[in-house]
């Protein structure tokens, strides 16, 4: 969209007054890499972040609610994935969400992932920011399904909510390495099927022994809105751990150079040439590292 | 392009729209899949939040005359006369002049190839690009069958 900043500084005024149709022209605007003026103050964010198919949307649909009935303005940003194959997208989130379609007061946009590494778009942070100074007071991030390696999200959301479900293998699975050592808060959901409970107890087993872990598991059910209330008041208290600065300046860092990378005008020059042989990977790095420093990009 | 495919209605049967979403993916089209039984005011909501260019409306009980005004009218005075719709599903032949006269560019009915699907979307683009109207809210004259 070939929109001058002027332009999208008129959206930024009228999506402020409640234009739902200039702040989805915004969120276009930033999607296509753009940078509006923002006061880029105080804004309150939560990653929603776990495997595929574990309930995240469905959750999210039942959080929407609960924030709704405290006074919130609730914003959704839905990642789903790009396919590497077509660069297509199926968007379908929102489909779970009751609440999305109806109230003035709820606003969900699916993002495709994009070529980014780490399945999320730089530019999130700047939608975060816009959305906040329009008056959303709750934005979730909702990312693609994850595996235990996926931990961009915390250079983008304040506080992130891992969600598990049941059937996820042994106690052995939950000693590893990863998201469910940073996430600030940890669900079970599908309370209602077999196999939750055991999942709950494993999680507990393995947090217990580390010292000084805090963290509660919650069991939730997405589907019949059991143990959500509970969930949202421990959201609620979560205070952003500023221990964790430079784990989610680090992710923010990583994501902003890929996407440096990616979009760099010669990159499939450089893939041919590598498929081909004629140039090495280190090559590849130098040369466009000094055409990206010398802005020839 | 971002493209809205929605199921107006109580019609219960999105195997022919979830076809078609999936032929736009492998298309390299972002295709957002609004979930059966929508209202037209939802999909209205769902087109604009989710900023679409395209919105294809799918539809097999027969309320096709009277909800894809009702959709199409709405687009119009929710500042986004500048979506581009298409419909398909079962509709007759005898329904297809109404549609287009309301802005509607294309019907697909059963035993489309969804390459045809792909090249409307194809010509819909070029024509954009020349600054012709294919919009819901612009001059009906053309459409692609």
């Amino acid at each position: 969209m070939a929109l001058e900043l002027s332009e999208a500084q008129d959206l930024l005024k009228s999506a402020k007054k409640g234009d739902r149709r200039s702040l989805s022209r915004l969120m276009t605007y930033i999607e296509s890499g753009n940078i509006p003026n923002l006061e880029r103050t105080q804004c309150w964010t939560l990653g929603i972040t776990g495997p595929p198919g574990v309930g995240k949307s469905t959750l999210i649909g039942q959080m929407i609610s609960h924030w709704l009935a405290m006074g919130h303005r609730v914003a959704v940003l839905a990642l789903d994935p790009t396919s590497p194959v077509s660069g297509g997208s199926f968007l379908a989130d929102r489909v779970r969400m009751d609440q999305a379609d109806m109230r003035e007061d709820v606003f969900v946009r699916s993002i495709a992932s994009g070529s980014n590494t780490g399945g999320i778009p730089n530019y999130l942070g700047e939608m975060c920011f816009a959305l906040s100074e329009c008056g959303w007071t709750r934005i979730l991030i909702e990312t693609i399904g994850t595996g235990q390696s996926d931990v961009r999200i915390f250079g983008y959301a304040q506080r992130v909510l891992l969600l598990d479900g049941p059937d996820r293998g042994d106690i052995i699975q939950a000693e590893k390495a990863g998201i469910l050592e940073l996430a600030d808060i940890i669900a079970v959901n599908k309370s209602d099927l077999p196999g939750s409970e055991s999942a709950v107890q494993g999680l507990k087993l393995s947090l217990g022994l580390s010292e000084n872990e805090k963290r509660e598991v919650h069991l939730v059910s997405a589907l019949e809105g059991n143990g959500i209330a509970d969930l949202i008041s421990t959201i609620e208290s979560c205070e952003v751990d500023d221990s964790r600065r430079m784990i989610r300046m680090r992710e923010t860092l990583i994501s902003n150079w890929d996407s440096l990378l990616l979009n760099h005008s010669q990159i499939d020059l450089y893939l041919e040439k590598l498929c081909s042989g004629s140039i090495t990977v280190n090559d590849a790095i130098n040369s466009m590292i000094k055409e990206i420093i010398s802005g020839g990009k | 392009m971002r493209i809205v495919i929605a199921k107006p209605g109580l019609d219960g049967h999105d195997r022919g729209a979830k076809v078609v979403a999936r032929a736009l993916r492998d298309g390299g089209h972002d295709v957002i899949y609004t979930g059966l039984r929508k209202t037209p005011d939802e999909i209205v909501r769902i087109v604009n939040d989710e900023d679409a260019e395209i919105l294809g409306l799918s539809t097999l009980s027969g309320a096709h005359d009277s909800l894809i005004p009702k959709i199409c009218q709405k687009l119009k005075i929710s500042d986004l006369s500048n979506v581009v719709v298409f419909a398909g599903g079962i509709i007759p032949d005898r329904d297809r002049a109404d549609l287009h006269n309301l802005g509607v560019r294309a019907v697909f009915g059963p035993g489309t190839p969804t390459s045809d699907i792909l090249h409307f979307l194809e010509e819909v683009k070029s024509r954009k690009n020349n600054g012709q109207e294919v919009g819901i809210g612009q001059d009906p004259g053309w459409h692609w069958n």
